[in-house]
């Protein structure tokens, strides 16, 4: 479904973040990525969202080179993958309820839809109750989980989501982990970052380990060790 | 489809304008102080070109003709000087009338009324007051009226004196004046509005670069550029229509206060002597008042749009 055909990425400084990368994701699979600060992780997602260009080689999602498209495909592509950040990146001045409506109204959702679907998917997360609340009336935990709810509430064929758990205490990390498996299990593909051990655990599957921008390890029932 | 983004983008426009009450407050009153130095200008000018125009209607020349002169002469030297192309009026004052008018003038001074008297029948010459097109063209007139010295059936001539070279240096002055004023006004006022353009897009940059985290979520979402940057816009045509309603209230108010003020200054009976000057701001604004109100809302809502469409394109590069 996802391919990373020899990608690298040399940022104008000369920092190399990917150095020759090849791998696959098949549909469906909970793919975890492990490595330390830097070692090229945040590149990856953001070369598969065609927010950042590859130096050299090609990222294809199904048969379609992801750089290669022009501005209305590429804002159907990001309309097929939604994404976590590690710093939630809600819109401030939109309520939570907002926030959500905005990723359908974004993919030309009708109004009826979106008001069906956010409250359902915010029910989902466990936050119902705070649907007209503003982001910064929220903590930490609640604010990924509307993060989390934005990125799947339509119903992306692909979850990515770039260390979602790295702000957050160990009980609002599970509870994070939970619901990502939870979206797999219904179909989701998901994508994960992460250089938290307990999560790598958690979550069980298939991990990637990166080093210096290359791919050291690949296992199919990984473990987290680096 | 588009129907539906245009209600979104116009309510979320108006959502962001009420949520982001201090960064539109501080749009709306860059966006005020840049239209009310535009409003000035116009009634700069408005003031001014009325003011020419009634320093121009007082310079004029005056023909004096000999006592001797016969009416039907002078009648027939203005039909003359009427079809010049440069002159725009004429006006005779005969002997009798101007009497009647000194008369007038001095009945409360015995003295004068006396000396008058001893005068005996009536001093004063005949007149034909001209008044050209633009001051320019008196040196013209004059010439003409000496070239043609038109004589009676006797043959001695029937002007006296033509006042032009008293009037000249005034005129002179006048001619040269106009058209300076005219440019560097003209100048000054371009440079205000060039001033005033890019503090008004410096803010609404501002404004938006404080979006500029949230413009690249809407598009890592997958929203398109027009939904992105449409209720940017729309908030920018609502900082300027707020804007211009304001100043036109302002502009309103300057006008009735400013001629309250010019009548009190002036004083009644010199007031009404210029009638041009008198309720010259708040007539113009009245009669203007459909231009105004265009150039006015038309120049606040191009000045909040137009900024709005531009400072957002360069963070739409996601």
């Amino acid at each position: 479904m996802i391919y990373y055909d020899k990608v690298s990425k040399v940022y104008p400084d000369n920092s190399i973040a990917l150095d020759n990368v090849s791998f696959g994701i098949e549909p469906k699979e909970f793919v975890t990525i492990v490595g330390h600060s830097g070692a090229g992780k945040t590149t990856l997602m953001k070369l598969l969202i065609a927010e950042d260009y590859p130096t050299e080689g090609t990222v294809y999602l199904e048969s379609t080179d992801v750089h290669n498209m022009n501005k209305k495909q590429k804002n159907k592509l990001r309309r097929r993958i939604g994404t976590v950040f590690q710093d939630y990146r809600l819109i401030h001045n939109k309520t939570i309820y907002e926030n959500i409506a905005f990723a359908m109204e974004a993919a030309g959702r009708t109004d009826a839809e979106i008001a069906a679907d956010v409250p359902h998917v915010l029910e989902l997360v466990d936050l119902g109750h705070k649907i007209w609340n503003f982001p910064r009336e929220l903590s930490g935990g609640e604010r990924q989980r509307v993060a989390i709810a934005r990125a799947i509430v339509t119903q992306p064929d692909i979850i990515i989501a770039d260390e979602p758990t790295g702000n957050l205490d160990p009980a609002n990390t599970f509870e994070i982990v939970r619901i990502l498996k939870k979206i797999n299990e219904l179909g989701t593909t998901v994508l994960l970052t992460t250089h938290n051990k307990g999560v790598v655990d958690a979550v069980g599957g298939r991990v990637i380990t990166m080093e210096k921008g290359k791919v050291i390890r690949d296992d199919k029932n990984g473990k987290y060790i680096l | 489809m588009i129907l539906t983004n245009l209600k979104r983008i116009t309510r979320t426009g108006f959502v962001n304008f009420w949520r982001n009450g201090f960064l539109s407050f501080a749009a709306i009153v860059v966006i005020t102080l840049s239209l009310s130095a535009f409003g000035g200008l116009v009634f700069a000018s408005a003031f001014g070109r009325s003011l020419l125009a009634d320093v121009k209607d007082k310079v004029d020349i005056n023909v004096y003709f000999s006592l001797t002169a016969q009416p039907s002469d002078i009648l027939a030297l203005q039909k003359e000087i009427k079809a010049l192309p440069e002159v725009a009026s004429t006006d005779y004052i005969s002997s009798a009338d101007a009497l009647a008018a000194f008369q007038a003038k001095w009945q409360n001074n015995a003295l004068i009324m006396q000396g008058l008297q001893e005068v005996g029948g009536n001093p004063f010459p005949a007149a034909l007051n001209i008044k050209a097109k633009d001051p320019g063209q008196y040196g013209n007139i004059a010439d003409f009226l000496t070239s043609k010295n038109p004589v009676d059936a006797s043959g001695a001539p029937i002007i006296d004196k033509v006042n032009y070279q008293e009037n000249k240096l005034i005129i002179d002055r006048l001619s040269a004046i106009i058209p300076t004023v005219e440019m560097s006004g003209s100048i000054i006022a371009g440079i205000f509005v060039l001033v005033a353009l890019i503090i008004v897009f410096n803010t609404i940059r501002l404004i938006i670069y404080a979006a500029r985290e949230e413009i690249a979520v809407m598009k890592l979402v997958g929203a398109s550029n027009t939904y992105v940057r449409g209720p940017f816009v729309i908030s920018g045509i609502m900082y300027g229509v707020v804007s211009a309603i304001i100043t036109l209230i302002l502009m309103a108010i300057f006008a009735y206060w400013s001629d309250a003020v010019v009548l009190k200054l002036a004083g009644v009976d010199v007031a009404s002597n210029f009638s041009l000057i008198v309720n010259v701001l708040s007539g113009y604004f009245v009669q203007n008042f459909g231009q105004i109100f265009i150039l006015i809302m038309g120049s606040g809502i191009i000045l909040g749009g137009v900024s709005s469409y531009v400072a957002a394109r360069r963070y739409l590069k996601v």
